[in-house]
């Protein structure tokens, strides 16, 4: 008897050594990968406040190793003490920081229209144009998705400026409309497919059209989908930076493009150069954390059954 | 557009309604003038740019406002003519007209450019040369390097995706915080490449001061050049790449972690499997659907890769880090090379989707014999 029971404790510690073990493991690791994600993240924030000197001789910690300052963000005409005086830069910068907006913000929804459109269609009626059918047309859609930018860059650099769409915020658009849409096809489709049927078909017997059923009764239940798609579509509209690189140069640039061609002449500023980092990702970094559910609806439609 | 069926998959169909003839009519009315319409106009622009008459517009898009006012009599015809069929189709309309625009039309316009000499920095304009940029790509070494370049970026995806895994297995444990690690987690994917190539890139693992090069320095690497040398950069742009991208396959592998029966985990455990063999005999197969979604969507995403390199390196040194695309745009930004590069790019198009048909084929073969 007395052998069985400190068999069991032994087994029991053992055990519980092992279980500690791997909780020490695995957040060691969580706690690690963390720090890979945040670090640079607090390096981009703190470098916007730091002077020459802090920046070269490598300090890290605010208040610690060098007293925090406005530099950066004075360079962008946006700390406290500039925020209210006339700066080009600032109008400069904010005229990118628009142009990001609308281009992202137009494109995502003029993708959401027509891709959930689309969408709806292929998921409930049976189409067939000439000898293409439903999944014919789902697959060229989706598709799209390879199509890689480089291979549509200088075609439409030379269209566009036949149609005089080159550096306008609406070439851009139709661009990333092109690029999302098939993502945005790809979500929806899964999204309406999770309605049931028979919602639509007691609306039509209510009495309400085709139309009016998609836009009273699966309209609002498809929302959430709608969302998720948008924010996706929303991310890599803004974070583009080939098609706008390319196809704009003074009035459309976007925010992304701006970052890149900031080389001064006797080399880089970094805490501007930091500052504007800062700007650039806080809009996305802000909508992740807080509608991080929707982008991660978005990234798993379709792949888990 | 010939002939559309649709047939009510979903419901009965509602009893055919009947359209008037003059109903009809007036659809295949509207539907002519458009098509006169929006033919006259191009005509009248061709006629105008080759110079063989003086009435025309300056630049061709009011062809594609036409276009668009086209696309609605297209529109219309199918409800005028075709009832609530035609109403059907009109869902699928908009994305298709724009969709067959803005690609079919610009990607056969760049198999035409690809076969010009054309450099828009010379004066001498567009010229035809046949297949003289394609004899000039096959000798390319910078174009091959690239190619052979891309093969390993994508090879990348692979120690990505045990990354990913690993991460996903994580996130899955019996944590605490876990929607704050997960927030945390995915947050590389929501910043600009371009930004975290100037901040990462450049700022961190910068030679002097850089946190990541003093660290290196510590750990005992003596001259911590990340971009210096082709192999280490090459590997500087996939760590790069890779922190940005590792989320998106976290993503789905945690979705499919989570969509898992518990049963099936338990069952194992009750059988006596340690933790070593429930992963590699229960979950690996049953997430191996989940993978090869993950890592062809990775893949492809991958093939895109530019926004790095072009910031970063801009391909050096010498060439060694250079992506497809990328090189093709320091072909255009730097030598204005349009006829060249189109050829590079249709060429890479081909490869790729050669290259994606396979794997998607390979892929499904796959997925089919572990069920």
């Amino acid at each position: 008897m007395s052998v069985q029971t400190t068999d069991y404790t032994v087994s029991e510690i053992r055990s519980r050594a092992a279980f500690i073990a791997s909780r020490v493991f695995i957040y060691g690791a969580l706690i690690f990968w963390a720090f890979v994600c945040l670090f640079p993240i607090y390096w981009t924030i703190t470098t916007s406040f730091k002077s020459a000197v802090d920046v070269t001789q490598g300090h890290l910690i605010p208040f610690v190793d060098f007293t925090p300052d406005w530099k950066g963000w004075r360079s962008l005409g946006l700390s406290p003490d500039s925020i209210f005086q006339t700066s080009t830069v600032r109008d400069e910068f904010l005229k990118r920081f628009m142009n990001s907006v609308i281009t992202s913000v137009g494109a995502s929804s003029l993708a959401i229209i027509i891709g959930s459109l689309a969408a709806y269609g292929l998921v409930r009626y049976r189409y067939k144009f000439a000898w293409f059918k439903n999944e014919d047309i789902s697959f060229f859609f989706l598709s799209q998705l390879i199509l890689p930018p480089v291979v549509l860059a200088l075609p439409f650099l030379v269209l566009y400026r036949e149609v005089a769409l080159l550096d306008t915020r609406i070439g851009l658009v139709l661009l990333y409309t092109l690029m999302v849409l098939p993502i945005v096809i790809w979500i929806m489709r899964d999204q309406f497919n999770s309605i049931p049927v028979e919602l639509e078909e007691a609306a039509l017997v209510d009495g309400l059209s085709i139309w009016g059923a998609f836009f009273r009764i699966v309209m609002p239940i498809a929302l959430p989908g709608m969302v998720a798609a948008f924010i996706l579509a929303m991310v890599l509209c803004w974070n583009e930076y080939f098609f706008a690189a390319l196809l704009t140069s003074t009035d459309a640039k976007t925010i992304p493009v701006m970052v890149a061609s900031q080389t001064g002449s006797q080399g880089i500023n970094w805490w501007s150069m930091a500052a504007l980092a800062t700007a650039a990702i806080a809009p996305l970094a802000i909508i992740g954390i807080a509608l991080e559910r929707y982008l991660i609806m978005g990234m798993t439609a379709g792949s888990v059954k | 557009m010939a002939e559309q069926i649709s047939t009510a998959n979903a419901w009965p169909a509602h009893p055919a309604d009947l359209i008037p003839a003059g109903r009809k009519r007036l659809g295949w009315g509207l539907l002519a003038i458009a098509t006169l319409g929006l033919l006259a106009i191009i005509v009248v622009q061709i006629l105008y740019k080759t110079e063989m008459s003086t009435v025309g517009f300056d630049t061709w898009r009011p062809v594609v406002y036409a276009y668009i006012l086209w696309g609605a009599a297209l529109g219309a015809w199918q409800v005028l003519t075709r009832g609530e069929d035609g109403q059907r189709a009109l869902f699928l309309l908009p994305a298709l007209l724009f969709t067959i625009a803005m690609v079919i039309f610009p990607t056969l316009f760049g198999f035409y450019i690809a076969l010009t000499d054309w450099n828009l920095s010379s004066f001498s304009g567009r010229r035809f040369n046949g297949l003289d940029n394609f004899w000039q790509m096959l000798a390319d070494p910078y174009y091959r390097n690239a190619l052979l370049n891309m093969v390993l970026y994508v090879l990348a995806v692979l120690v990505e995706y045990v990354i990913a895994f690993g991460l996903a297995l994580l996130l899955n444990a019996q944590i605490r915080a876990r929607k704050f690690f997960r927030v945390v987690f995915l947050l590389p994917l929501m910043l600009s490449p371009v930004a975290v190539s100037w901040m990462v890139g450049k700022s961190l693992m910068e030679y002097r001061f850089g946190p990541a090069a003093t660290l290196a320095r510590h750990l005992g690497w003596d001259n911590p050049a990340f971009f210096s040398d082709p192999i280490t950069a090459r590997i500087s742009i996939m760590m790069l790449d890779a922190w940005t991208f590792i989320p998106f396959m976290m993503i789905m592998l945690l979705a499919g972690l989570q969509a898992m029966s518990r049963e099936v985990l338990e069952a194992a455990r009750v059988d006596g499997a340690t933790a070593w063999q429930t992963f590699w005999q229960v979950t690996f197969p049953l997430m191996l659907p989940v993978s090869v979604t993950a890592v062809i969507l990775r893949i492809i995403f991958k093939l895109k890769l530019a926004d790095i390199i072009i910031t970063l390196t801009s391909g050096g040194p010498g060439g060694a880090t250079d992506s497809v695309s990328s090189f093709i745009y320091r072909e255009y930004r730097d030598r204005s090379n349009v006829g060249y590069g189109t050829m590079l790019a249709m060429a890479y198009l081909v490869i790729i989707i050669v290259f994606v048909t396979w794997l998607l084929k390979f892929a499904s073969r796959f997925v089919r014999n572990v069920n």
